[in-house]
């Protein structure tokens, strides 16, 4: 079974380091991307694809937060917020030169050593794009190493799709199919209209040699993962991201058990046969 | 030159079916085109017939109470528009509209009930079809009303 790639987490896991806000863009009505950078070190921002971070707010909490931006890009770090609470409404308040407390980054991410020299399916749905965002960076970067990307991504409505620009950039991306389907439209809105599932009689797909990694709420990964297989997909070569209520971010608080599993510390991208079994049951 | 026999026989929707029953669908088909923007028919219409789209993009709109119309789904090229002509009372339960030029067969519904009538093979080979598309198209729809995206 393949090995998730990991970074080193710093000496003291618990302790958040000061980082600096350095720009907030709105991506939709309720959704921001928050740009920080490290107010003292800048030489241990590194993470991987599908990492997640602990963000603390003076006063009010802490969040686990994927990290949505380039990997690329060292020095800073990039995290999109959907603002539906007390903390993540708190979050996305901040001014520009607030101050923001992070640990991590934290957790397994997703699989780029397998992916590479074969097709690479994205699905992501909701907010669940963001933690699929470094991959395709890092995709479109090093294109010579991967197969063709396949982008579906579902969300709930036109105002809703996070990234626009930026989907719009990849779909013209050579070796690139970029898919798009909101569950219902306006007017306006000529795109697709389905679930995110009905985008696959439109895929491109070479499933014998494919990888597909999943980001989403967990009934639509379900569904996801069912069409995958139906599509000819072997289960191995599927991966999807799981969330839970994490808080410490090691392992330590068992808050995210998963089964036998902490989401922060074995996950949160986990191959989906190892968690395949967990997947229909309910209350885990 | 591309018979309508042959279009049909090929269409996604009628894959598999013999020869003789692709003939008996064709005695009851006919092209049709809609330039982007128009309604191909509006709820509470009668459902007399449904398209096999050939090429466009066709949303299926739904009007809710005071409101504008919401778009609940697409259909484009190899997709089947309407099934309410098989089951009474034939009235459209959706708006379908043309979001561009599209270019479809259309079957005649009272014409294909009566060979469906005679002919039982026929009605089975019809409804076997259409039944795949509305358990897929009832389970998407399952997915929607969950409004998974919704912030929780």
């Amino acid at each position: 079974m393949a090995t998730l790639e990991t970074t080193p987490v710093i000496s003291d896991p618990m302790l958040p380091q000061p980082y600096v806000l350095q720009r907030v863009d709105k991506e939709t009505p309720d959704t921001f991307s928050l740009t920080v950078n490290p107010q003292d070190r800048v030489d241990d921002v590194a993470f991987m694809p599908g990492q997640f971070s602990m963000l603390w707010v003076f006063g009010v909490g802490e969040l686990p937060i994927s990290i949505s931006g380039d990997p690329a890009q060292k020095g800073r770090l990039v995290y999109t917020v959907r603002s539906v609470g007390k903390a993540t409404n708190a979050l996305v308040s901040r001014k520009v030169g607030d101050g923001i407390g992070v640990r991590g980054p934290f957790g397994a991410g997703w699989p780029l050593e397998v992916a590479r020299g074969r097709d690479v399916i994205v699905v992501a749905g909701g907010i669940g794009l963001s933690p699929l965002r470094p991959v395709i960076y890092e995709i479109l970067q090093n294109r010579e190493q991967y197969g063709r990307l396949v982008l579906l991504y579902g969300t709930r409505s036109p105002r809703d799709v996070l990234y626009r620009k930026e989907l719009a950039v990849w779909g013209r991306q050579p070796e690139t199919q970029v898919l798009i389907s909101v569950d219902y439209g306006g007017l306006s809105w000529h795109g697709h209209v389905g679930v995110v599932t009905t985008l696959f009689k439109y895929a491109r797909l070479q499933p014998s040699r494919s990888v597909a990694m999943i980001c989403g709420p967990e009934i639509m990964m379900r569904f996801v993962t069912r069409e995958l297989e139906m599509q000819g997909l072997k289960r191995e070569d599927i991966y999807v991201s799981m969330e839970r209520n994490m808080k410490c971010g090691v392992g330590l608080c068992g808050h995210c058990q998963y089964g036998p599993y902490f989401i922060c510390k074995d996950g949160p991208v986990f191959p989906y046969e190892r968690i395949r079994p967990l997947l229909d049951k309910y209350e885990l | 030159m591309e018979t309508l026999e042959r279009i049909i026989a090929e269409h996604p929707f009628f894959g598999g079916l013999e020869s003789y029953y692709t003939g008996l669908l064709t005695g009851c088909a006919s092209n049709v085109r809609f330039n982007a923007g128009v309604y191909i028919f509006k709820e509470g219409e009668p459902a007399n017939n449904f398209y096999l789209i050939r090429s466009g993009k066709v949303a299926l709109e739904i009007l809710p109470p005071h409101n504008r119309p919401i778009n609940v789904e697409t259909l484009t090229e190899g997709e089947i528009l309407g099934w309410s002509w098989l089951l009474p009372p034939y009235i459209w339960s959706f708006h379908a509209h043309a979001l561009q030029d599209t270019r479809a067969i259309v079957l005649d519904g009272k014409c294909l009930r009566s060979k469906c009538e005679q002919n039982h093979d026929l009605g089975y080979q019809v409804l076997k079809r259409f039944g795949q598309i509305m358990a897929r198209r009832l389970q998407a729809t399952r997915l929607q009303l969950l409004d998974m995206y919704a912030a929780k």
